[in-house]
């Protein structure tokens, strides 16, 4: 037995230099480089080309924007800490259903409810014909900013609730414990110490709803609002005027810019998010009857506001019978539409798992600073507001076409400048790359470095890694990512209405176009589909709430 | 004899400034079992991580058996370097049986050879009835086991162990690792181990290398190691030690306590040194009926087997002695200290220790 390990080459030991990893790195850089593409295009653009003149109301552009901006991140702060302190610091009937069922606005696309709001609320709407026929003299119009801005709370809030909540209840238990302890009451230690340790989530949870405002340009038109994107996108699709709507677009960029560095600046130098740790924490004290039941009312009416009402609204209409069938549901266009939207949504989830995926993989094997660097630059689309990826897209895209037609190929590579499919995709890849690389990098993270660097030792080239070791064990990640690229693509409006061709249409532009020619039952199922599907992301975050907040009753009820 | 399974030559590696291996030279030989010691951050794990190629070094050049693995210009990657590794969380995959677990490295044999190469290494580690079960169904022990079977099964020219036991709870920790260490020896295996435990490396190592801020301060048996360690480092690293203040004059070593012994060969020396004093070196009898200042002890641990009893001699230094268990001086009581007789204590001038005499200094 003694010399059956006596070393006998049955690896081939073969001289090869670094070069290996290289390919990998490079990937990564590549992807990292068409990531950045199209806001480089833009500054590029901006900086070079000289239009003439500035876009018309501009200035009045900017303010609207500005107070829009100020206003949902203002009602989306009072909605989502408010709820979020609700459910953490008081118990009331159903609040261990209203803990994760708040998030559900999140399934409620602006576009969607903007438009219900509209037909329910408005001059001409049920709510306030009903006012009128109990008496009252009330005749105003809601396509404002105001109602605007009511509309993009209420879908938005849940991302200030989410950080809320999880700062409020898992962040600096320890220290909330010790500021009681000091004599400090409930109030006053929520107030001196959960949330002054919560701003940081809570400047996340913001920025997070400002870029989605500013991404925004089709909400904001049912509402007569004229937005900075907004105005990129009509000088755009109403002019083809490239050189303004890149103007607008860096604009767009400029105030995304400011988020981030708002957000920056609110975070100050707080670095402290003390998760998890010891101690209670703020425990949920009950609420008396009467406060109870108003608890629970004020739960209910947040939701019942953002989705079961316009929810209703909608199912009603869906049911009407339609008389023009020829743009009902059941025409051949609609029945096109859905293809479009699945064939897109499926193309740009594979694309952007396989990625993430290969991404994560070459991290794995290493790479210096500037690898990560570049992994970490493919996440920020997501960050990018749509108009600013539209127009780069287009940017690049024409670049390209110049580039081939340059080289002797009639026609280049036949991309109308216009807007095409493969600009959709393009701008898919770039904008929902951060998602899935998230998600597939949570599985990653899970697999610890040992089991790579065995795989390699035990002579497995890269690529077997990938296969046989990387893929398998991320698969958990691989399915959310693919589900949320998926949902998110077929939700996703800006994007399509700027780059699409026009004979192209998908879902979610099915559903604007008939909400803006007021033909809401019309609108209404393909809504409906909207919202059922975004409802499964979403029900991932149920998931992780109400695993949260179950864990956290445990660990009360065991320290009773 | 053929060429050493592992070789480093001069080999440095940094981090931005912070140096994890300097001019390291190192030759493992076949059949050998080396243990890598030191503190965290010495740069034992980055030596580690050198020889299985998931780290470049900066200079030096690197041979695994007798093949240049890393050097000016050359690079071989961990998957073409004979080197099998055993991770300090086993690392199986936990979606691969143990049978396919072990078979992964395999791949480049035929199918016959992999599966009889495979019910072979199972064999070696005692697990052959568990080929089909998953990693998670396995306890820490044998996890432990299916990791060393699966770095063995493509005979790697030196296994590497990274902690390899560190996982695994204290009273399975000594089985486990006499198992593991037949194993390596019953397969004639070249083997280096990473531990930060001194009583692991002193005696599972035909070598132990004492490593501290990226160099080598000594390798050499354990026995050496404990008994003759090269510096003050490693003196008070692998094991307790005190330091006193001595002098040897006509081959005579003395210091606070007393004559210690005799230093053969320093006949015509008359130099200031430290000595070197571990606590079992060290007796202690009462001393009774004394008046005045002497030593004292101060502190007393009851050890189970041993007694630790911290002395204070009248300089104000500490001196610690083992006693047996049934052996115990209260706080306060006065005592003598004196070195067991027959022990050759280690002599340090500055942190290093001597053997001979220093040398004059040089004639200028």
């Amino acid at each position: 037995m003694a010399q059956t390990l006596v070393p006998t080459p049955v690896l081939r030991v073969r001289r090869v230099n670094a070069r290996g990893r290289l390919r990998w790195s490079a990937l990564v850089v590549m992807v990292a480089l068409l990531v950045a593409a199209p806001v480089v295009a833009i500054l590029l653009e901006v900086g070079t080309q000289r239009p003439d003149g500035l876009p018309a109301h501009l200035p009045q552009m900017v303010t609207t924007t500005l107070v829009l901006m100020t206003s949902v991140g203002l009602g989306s702060l009072v909605l989502g800490v408010g709820l979020a302190w609700l459910v953490t610091a008081y118990t009331f009937p159903l609040r261990n259903v209203l803990v994760w069922l708040l998030v559900l606005p999140l399934a409620m696309p602006a576009y969607i409810l903007g438009f219900v709001f509209l037909s329910t609320f408005d001059a001409a709407g049920p709510v306030q014909q009903w006012l009128r026929g109990v008496g009252l003299d009330v005749q105003f119009s809601i396509a404002s900013l105001a109602g605007c801005a009511v509309v993009m709370s209420l879908t938005l809030y849940p991302y200030v609730y989410l950080m809320a909540r999880a700062a409020f209840a898992e962040q600096g238990r320890a220290t909330y414990d010790a500021a009681r302890t000091l004599g400090a009451s409930r109030r006053r230690a929520f107030f001196a110490v959960l949330l002054p340790l919560a701003r940081p989530s809570l400047a996340a949870g913001l920025a997070l709803v400002m870029m989605e405002v500013l991404t925004d340009f089709a909400t904001v038109q049912y509402f007569n609002v004229q937005t900075v994107s907004y105005g990129a996108y009509v000088v755009w699709k109403g002019k083809w005027n490239f050189a303004s709507a890149t103007q607008l677009a860096s604009m767009v960029m400029l105030f995304a810019a400011a988020v981030m560095v708002g957000e920056r600046l609110l975070r100050g130098r707080a670095h402290f998010t003390q998760k998890g740790g010891r101690g209670t924490g703020l425990q949920p004290v009950p609420l008396g009857r009467v406060t109870g039941l108003l608890a629970t009312l004020v739960c209910v009416a947040a939701l019942a506001v953002a989705v079961f009402v316009p929810v209703g609204r909608l199912v009603g209409w869906a049911v009407q019978p339609t008389h023009k069938t020829s743009e009902g549901v059941l025409s051949a266009d609609f029945g096109e539409a859905l293809t479009n939207s699945l064939v897109v949504a499926v193309l740009a989830a594979v694309t952007c798992v396989v990625l993430a995926l290969l991404i994560g993989h070459a991290l794995r094997l290493g790479g210096g600073r500037v690898v990560r660097a570049a992994a970490q630059l493919t996440t920020f689309g997501y960050a990018v507001p749509g108009a600013v990826v539209g127009i780069g897209t287009l940017l690049v895209l024409r670049a390209l076409n110049d580039g081939v037609e340059g080289l002797g190929v009639p026609g280049g590579l036949g991309l109308l400048a216009t807007g095409s499919v493969p600009a959709i995709l393009f701008a898919y890849a770039v904008r929902f790359l951060g998602p899935a690389y998230q998600a597939v990098d949570a599985s990653y993270a899970k697999l610890s470095t040992s089991i790579t660097q065995g795989a390699l030792s035990l002579g497995a080239r890269p690529l077997r890694v990938l296969r046989t070791v990387h893929a398998p064990l991320v698969r958990p990640g691989i399915a959310v990512a693919t589900v949320l690229v998926t949902i998110d693509a077929i939700k996703e409006l800006p994007l399509v209405l700027m780059l699409r061709p026009v004979d192209f249409t998908t879902v979610s532009v099915w559903v604007y176009s008939l909400a803006t020619e007021n033909l809401w039952n019309l609108a209404a199922l393909p809504a409906l589909i909207i919202v059922a599907l975004a409802v499964i992301p979403v029900f991932l975050l149920f998931r992780q709430v109400w695993s949260a907040d179950r864990a956290a009753r445990r660990r009360l009820e065991e320290e009773r | 004899m053929s060429s050493p399974a592992l070789v480093f030559e001069g080999v440095g590696k940094s981090y931005g400034s912070i140096p994890a291996a300097v001019d390291v030279d190192l030759e493992v030989q076949r059949g050998e079992l080396v243990t890598l010691i030191g503190p965290s951050g010495c740069g034992k794990s980055t030596a580690l991580r050198l020889m299985a190629g998931l780290e470049r070094p900066d200079r030096g050049r690197i041979l695994v058996a007798g093949e240049v693995v890393a050097g000016p210009g050359t690079f071989v990657q961990p998957e073409k370097r004979r080197v099998g590794m055993v991770f300090q969380d086993h690392a199986l995959f936990p979606h691969l049986s143990v049978e396919r677990n072990v078979a992964f490295g395999l791949i480049d044999l035929p199918r016959a050879e992999r599966k009889a190469r495979v019910a072979e290494v199972l064999g070696l580690v005692r697990l052959a009835d568990k080929a089909k079960r998953y990693p998670h169904e396995l306890s820490g022990g044998e996890q432990q086991r299916v990791a060393l079977a699966r770095a063995l099964a493509p005979k790697p020219a030196v296994v590497l162990l990274d902690e390899p036991f560190s996982s695994l709870d204290e009273n399975l920790r000594a089985q486990v690792r006499a198992e593991l260490v037949g194993v390596l020896r019953a397969t004639g295996t070249t083997a280096v181990f990473v531990t930060h435990d001194q009583t692991e490396a002193l005696s599972i190592g035909d070598r132990v290398v004492v490593m501290q801020a990226g160099h080598i301060e000594q390798a050499d048996t354990p026995q050496r190691v404990f008994e003759s360690p090269a510096s003050r480092f490693v003196a008070s690293f692998m094991g307790d030690a005190d330091f006193l203040p001595a002098h040897v004059h006509s081959a005579l070593l003395t210091c606070e306590i007393g004559v210690v012994s005799t230093v053969p060969g320093w006949g015509r020396a008359d130099v200031d040194v430290e000595v070197v004093l571990r606590p079992h070196e060290v007796a202690l009898s009462p001393a009774v009926g004394r008046k005045g200042e002497g030593p004292e002890v101060v502190a007393v641990e009851y050890h189970g087997a041993f007694v630790l009893h911290t002395v204070r001699l009248a300089s104000g230094r500490t001196l610690r002695s083992w006693q047996q268990h049934a052996v115990r001086y209260p706080v306060g009581t006065p005592v003598e200290a004196s070195v067991v007789a027959g022990v050759t204590p280690t002599l340090l001038v500055g942190d290093r220790a001597v053997v001979a005499p220093p040398a004059a200094p040089p004639l200028s």
